[in-house]
This record gives C-alpha cells, sequence and structure tokens, in this order.
C-alpha cells in the first residue's frame, strides 16, 4: 500500500511539488476559521509534504538524468506526439530540482519561525496562504519547460510576494509593496514580449523546443536582451537593483530571508534562458561578458551602498544584491568561455561551480541574517543600528548565529561562504586576474559592514529599551540554529554538497542537448 | 449609504436578480464553446451582487454576506478546480478524464464544423463553473471591502 503510494507519488512527482504547496494555499484560509493551531500543523504538513515529493524529484533526477512530465497528457512521457510539443511540459534536470530543493527547504524554516515572530498579529491566514503560493511559484517557475508558463509562475510569485512586502501596511512597507509590483510588472511585461516574439517566428513556446529551431535572427536577439534584461530585473543585478533594499527592508524578516530564495528563482531563469535556450548559438559568450559586467557592478555597487546604511534590514539587502553578484560573475565565467572547450575544462566549470554553489550557500546565510536581524526587532522594536546596543548580553544565542551568518557572508573559513567564494576566486583569477581581484577587495568590504553591525547591535552596554526579553522563543532560534549549523557543515565539508548536487546542475546546465532530448 | 436607496431602486435591482444570474451562469456554463468562460461569468455575476450592495447600503450586504463567509466560498471553488485536476492524475495530472467518455460532458464530436455542442468539453465546464466561483467570491469581496472602506473615512 505504502509501496504503491511512493511510486505514485514518484512518478506524479513534478506535478505534485507544484500541486501540493498550491491546493495548501487554497486550503489555508478554510482551517484557520477552525483554530490557529489547525491552520499552522496544515501549513507544516503540507510543506513537509511538499519537502518529501521534492526529496523524491531530485532522487529520480539524479539517477536518470531529468525527468519531463507532460500535464493533460494520456501518460507524462507523451512529450511530442506528433515530433511538436504543444502541451505544458514540466521538466526537471539536476539545476531544477537543485532550486526546487532550495526553494522548500527555505519555505519550511521560515514557516516554522513566522508562527513566533508574527505571533498574533490579524491576517495570518492569508500570511500563510501567500508564503505558500509564493512556494508553489518558485517551485513552478524553476521545473517548468515552457516560456509562458514561466511568465505565469514568475507573476503568481511577484504578486503572493509583493502583497507579503505590503503585510505591515504601513505607509512605507506599502510603498516598497508598489515599487515591487510596478517593477516586477514591467519585468513580466518583458517576458510576454519575448515570449511573443519567439512564437510568432517559431510557433512554440516550449524552452526545449525552441532551443532545437532558434536561429538567432535579429528579432532572436531582441527576444534574448528582453529576457535576460527582465530575469537580471527579478534577480536584483546592480543598474535594476532599485527595488531590492525598499522591499528586503520594509517586508517582515521571515519574508526578507523568503524573497531572497524568490530572487534566485529569477536567476535560475536567467541561466536557463542563457544555457539552455539560446545556448547552443555562437554568439551567447557575449551574453556572459554580460552577466560578468552586471556581476562586477552588483558586488562593487551594493557593497559600497550597504556601508553607510542604518537600518539593518536595508544594510543586509544590499548585501544581498552584492552576493548575487558573485553568482553572476561565476556563472557569467562559464558562459564567456561555452564555445572554448579547453578553458571551459580548465575554469569555466569549476567558475560555474563556485557560482552554483554560492546560490545555496546564499540562501542559507542570508536567511540566518535575515533570521537573526528578524530575532533582533522582535526584542527591540526597531530597525536603527543607532538605537540598539548591548544585545550579546541578553541574546547570546542570536549572537552567535549573527556571527556564523556574517564571517560565512564574509567568506572566511570554516562556513560555507568561504568554500563557494574560493572557487569563484581561483578559477576566474585564471579568466582575468583583476575580477578576482574586485571579488576579494568586495569580500573585504563585506566583513567590514558586518564588524560595524555586530560592534553596534551585540557590543557596548545594555540599553535600557533593548534589554527586555531576553532571547528569542525556541522555536526561532531553533531554526536558526539548523541554519547555522548547516552552514558550518557544509562549510567543512563542501565535497557532500558539490559532488551531491552543484557539479550534477553543473552538469545539466551545460547540457543542453539532453534538455531538449528530453522533449522532441 | 447607510439605509440604502429608494423603494424603486430596491425592487428593481431584486427583480434583475434573476437575469443577471442567469446570464452570468450562462456565461460560465457555455465558456467551452463561447467567449467568456469562467472569468467574465463570475464577474457578470459579482456585478449583481455590487448592485445588490449599492441599493440596500453596505451595512445591511455585510450582514446577509460577510468577508469570512465569502473567503471560504473563494477557497472552496480553488479547490474545486484543483480537485478536478487532481481526478485527472490516474492518467496525467490536469488529463481531461471525461472528454470522450460518453457520461457528462463527454459527448464525442466528429471532425469538423458543428454549431457547438454544450455537452462536449470533458472537464472544462466544471473548471470554468470553479473560476465563475471563485472570481464570483474575489470580486464580490473587493467590492464590499471598498465600499466598506469608504463608509468608515466619511
Amino acid at each position: 500500500m505504502i509501496d504503491a503510494w511512493l511510486e505514485f507519488c514518484s512518478q506524479n512527482a513534478p506535478a505534485l511539488v507544484i500541486a501540493i504547496p498550491l491546493i495548501a494555499a487554497f486550503a489555508t484560509p478554510l482551517f484557520s476559521r477552525i483554530s490557529e493551531k489547525v491552520r499552522n500543523i496544515w501549513v507544516v504538513l503540507s510543506l513537509l509534504a511538499t519537502f518529501r515529493v521534492t526529496a523524491t524529484l531530485l532522487h529520480n533526477v539524479l539517477d536518470n538524468g531529468q525527468v519531463v512530465y507532460t500535464l493533460g497528457a494520456s501518460v507524462p512521457s507523451l512529450t511530442a506526439p506528433d515530433g511538436f510539443p504543444f502541451r505544458i511540459i514540466l521538466q526537471a534536470d539536476a539545476m531544477s530540482a537543485f532550486m526546487a530543493i532550495i526553494s522548500v527547504s527555505m519555505a519550511l524554516i521560515v514557516c516554522i519561525y513566522s508562527f513566533r515572530f508574527m505571533g498574533k498579529k490579524s491576517g495570518l491566514d492569508k500570511y500563510f496562504a501567500l508564503l505558500l503560493v509564493m512556494t508553489a511559484g518558485m517551485i513552478g517557475l524553476v521545473t517548468t519547460g515552457d516560456l509562458f508558463s514561466m511568465f505565469v509562475f514568475l507573476e503568481l510569485l511577484s504578486v503572493a510576494s509583493a502583497a507579503m512586502i505590503a503585510y505591515y501596511s504601513k505607509g512605507e512597507s506599502a510603498e516598497a509593496a508598489f515599487k515591487y509590483m510596478v517593477v516586477s510588472s514591467i519585468g513580466a511585461l518583458m517576458i510576454l514580449f519575448a515570449a511573443g516574439m519567439l512564437y510568432g517566428q517559431y510557433n512554440l513556446l516550449n524552452i526545449a523546443g525552441l532551443a532545437g529551431v532558434i536561429e538567432f535572427t535579429l528579432i532572436d536577439k531582441m527576444a534574448l536582451v528582453l529576457l535576460f534584461s527582465a530575469f537580471a530585473l527579478k534577480c536584483g543585478a546592480v543598474p535594476l537593483h532599485m527595488w531590492v533594499s525598499d522591499a528586503y527592508g520594509e517586508a517582515p524578516a521571515p519574508v526578507s530571508a523568503f524573497l531572497v530564495v524568490a530572487s534566485q528563482a529569477g536567476l535560475y531563469a536567467l541561466f536557463r534562458i542563457s544555457f539552455t535556450l539560446f545556448g547552443g548559438l555562437p554568439g551567447i559568450a557575449t551574453m556572459g561578458w554580460a552577466m560578468i559586467i552586471f556581476g562586477l557592478l552588483s558586488m562593487f555597487v551594493g557593497v559600497t551602498m550597504a556601508i553607510p546604511q542604518k537600518d539593518i534590514k536595508r544594510l543586509m539587502a544590499y548585501h544581498a544584491v552584492s552576493q548575487t553578484g558573485y553568482m553572476l560573475l561565476g556563472v557569467g565565467v562559464g558562459l564567456a568561455v561555452i564555445n572554448d572547450m579547453g578553458s571551459l575544462a580548465l575554469f569555466g566549470k569549476s567558475a560555474m561551480e563556485g557560482g552554483i554553489f554560492h546560490v545555496i550557500n546564499h540562501a542559507m546565510y542570508k536567511g540566518l541574517l535575515f533570521l537573526t536581524a528578524g530575532a533582533i526587532i522582535y526584542r527591540t522594536g526597531t530597525k536603527n543600528l543607532n538605537e540598539m546596543s548591548g544585545l550579546a548580553h541578553t541574546m547570546p544565542l542570536t549572537t552567535i548565529f549573527f556571527i556564523v551568518g556574517a564571517l560565512s557572508i564574509a567568506g572566511l573559513p570554516p562556513f560555507n561562504g568561504f568554500a563557494s567564494k574560493l572557487m569563484i576566486y581561483e578559477s576566474v583569477f585564471l579568466f582575468n586576474p583583476l575580477f578576482a581581484v574586485i571579488a576579494m577587495v568586495v569580500s573585504i568590504l563585506t566583513l567590514a559592514s558586518f564588524v560595524k553591525v555586530f560592534h553596534s547591535a551585540f557590543m557596548g552596554p545594555k540599553v535600557s529599551k533593548s534589554a527586555k526579553g531576553g532571547e528569542v522563543p525556541l522555536s526561532m532560534w531553533f531554526v536558526m540554529g539548523i541554519l547555522a549549523v548547516l552552514i558550518i557543515f557544509f562549510g567543512i565539508f563542501p565535497d557532500v554538497m558539490l559532488d551531491n548536487l552543484v557539479t550534477p546542475a553543473v552538469d545539466a546546465l551545460l547540457n543542453q542537448a539532453g534538455y531538449i532530448g528530453g522533449v522532441i | 449609504m447607510n439605509e440604502g436607496m429608494s423603494a424603486i431602486v430596491k425592487t428593481m435591482s431584486v427583480l434583475l436578480i434573476m437575469p443577471m444570474t442567469i446570464f452570468g451562469m450562462y456565461v460560465i456554463i457555455h465558456g467551452h464553446l463561447t467567449p467568456g468562460g469562467g472569468f467574465p461569468g463570475g464577474a457578470v455575476m459579482a456585478t449583481m451582487m455590487a448592485m445588490l450592495f449599492v441599493a440596500f447600503g453596505a451595512e445591511k450586504s455585510k450582514k446577509f454576506l460577510g468577508k469570512g463567509s465569502l473567503s471560504t466560498i473563494e477557497s472552496l471553488g480553488l479547490l474545486a478546480f484543483a480537485a478536478v485536476a487532481f481526478i485527472g492524475i490516474q492518467a496525467t495530472f490536469f488529463s481531461n478524464f471525461l472528454a470522450n467518455s460518453a457520461s457528462y460532458f463527454g459527448m464525442s464530436i466528429s471532425y469538423g464544423p458543428n454549431p457547438g455542442y454544450l455537452n462536449s468539453g470533458g472537464v472544462l465546464p466544471l473548471m470554468n463553473l470553479a473560476v465563475g466561483i471563485e472570481v464570483f467570491a474575489a470580486i464580490t469581496a473587493i467590492v464590499l471591502v471598498m465600499l466598506t472602506y469608504r463608509e468608515e473615512k466619511s
């Protein structure tokens, strides 16, 4: 019985990973009419179920290379009945499954943290429903094999995120949410327009199908630029980063931690477009340079904007921009040498591994940092660094977790940020030494900025306002502790992550022919 | 706004309930044949509710249909949509298990032009109905919130 059930879950995993959080979200308002406790149990159980199915999907993908699921067909593998993929196809390769497992793990952590952090505020049924919708949007965005459904899931994610940012519905958070909504809508319309351009030429919306026939006409180039800029906007790379500081800064702290993963879903789409949709074309190496320049700008501008900030969450938001730069730099170097097999094998692939490894590390340590910021806000009620002092006296655990997160983001051993940054430094140095030097300088500036935060928030005498309370409740520090332990674990044993998840993900990104072959 | 509008308006709006509901249901249920479907049909039915709110005043309407029950109806509509998608999972998620099944909405139609048969389409009319319920409840809730917000201000 259980075997049959597991077999069923395994067969339908790509559809279930999207369907479970979505159905759970629809049912959450019903359960919260019974009682709060029932609602909380329901949300955690549904996220655990999603996690279980995502793990099954990951397992299948690592065993078989990729999993294809055709919605509405008579059998899931019937992708192209007459050699033409016309249905909505979900296609998960190692990269998709890697991103999906990050999303659902962070959703679980953020959800448990939110129970006490949000406390008895009103409208929490909508809060948890939207959290689940965001999870569904992210997983859908990373598992879909269809350009139009990518647009749909991105909109789902954006609308849910905007509502979450506006949760406090004060002046600033409403303003931040409005800004986020406008910026995301512009990005989404660019994606829709680009999808229309490609559909008009090839009568296809399927990414694998398009990648097989694309010719790189002028219209294709315009579509590439539109898609590239739209997804760069969604991941918050520098010329398009103006929404990040407001959105991350004004959202409730657990939502900020989750928005980091939401931006990374945009990053995934950027990589998918560059490597899979346009990957086989000779001119794509130029886009690698564009990605490198976006990355360098993000790193440097992000960190220099972060240093003068006085609002702890706004400061961390600018650091998130800066860290996104490392991922763009690492993967961009890989894309710039994609047509040069020698360089790709020598340093391109390890640069990409560094960049992709940094994605999961960033989700962990930036998530942890936003959660510690939330813990500080929970106890002191202020986001202003000048108003907090001596928190190490009353919140020892939060202090330890903050140190772990701060040293990890600065790239110090033995934390996971060091592992991925070292890979980026070493491989980018072979590509261009100057870029590696910039990356290191940015890390030093990051450390300087976090030393400032540590000194002003945790050191010094107790201030009467911040002394009240003490440590945060168990459920809050417990999930922060899980993240801190994972950060140290993957810092000491990076090979566990690299061999099992990151290298297959990079291989999947580079294996464009395999992705196309899965459908056609 | 509290007492609503005059007796003439109230009577006329009550008389209009039936035609508007029927038109909304018509648009929903013919979604797979004609322009329209769940979303426009649900919006038509929400217009009917908006008319009643204006005619009878927001306070009285709130007692009749609160935000809580609207939210429940909305969730039920969405769950119905997902449930229909789930029933097809014996083949694949979203598969049209009713089409050509010779049961409800399962009439087989030969290839070529035809005037459009209501009894075809498989699960599409069911999904349109679910979307219709959801849109009806959601738009009614939005109208209700906007009306009561204006009352609080004035």
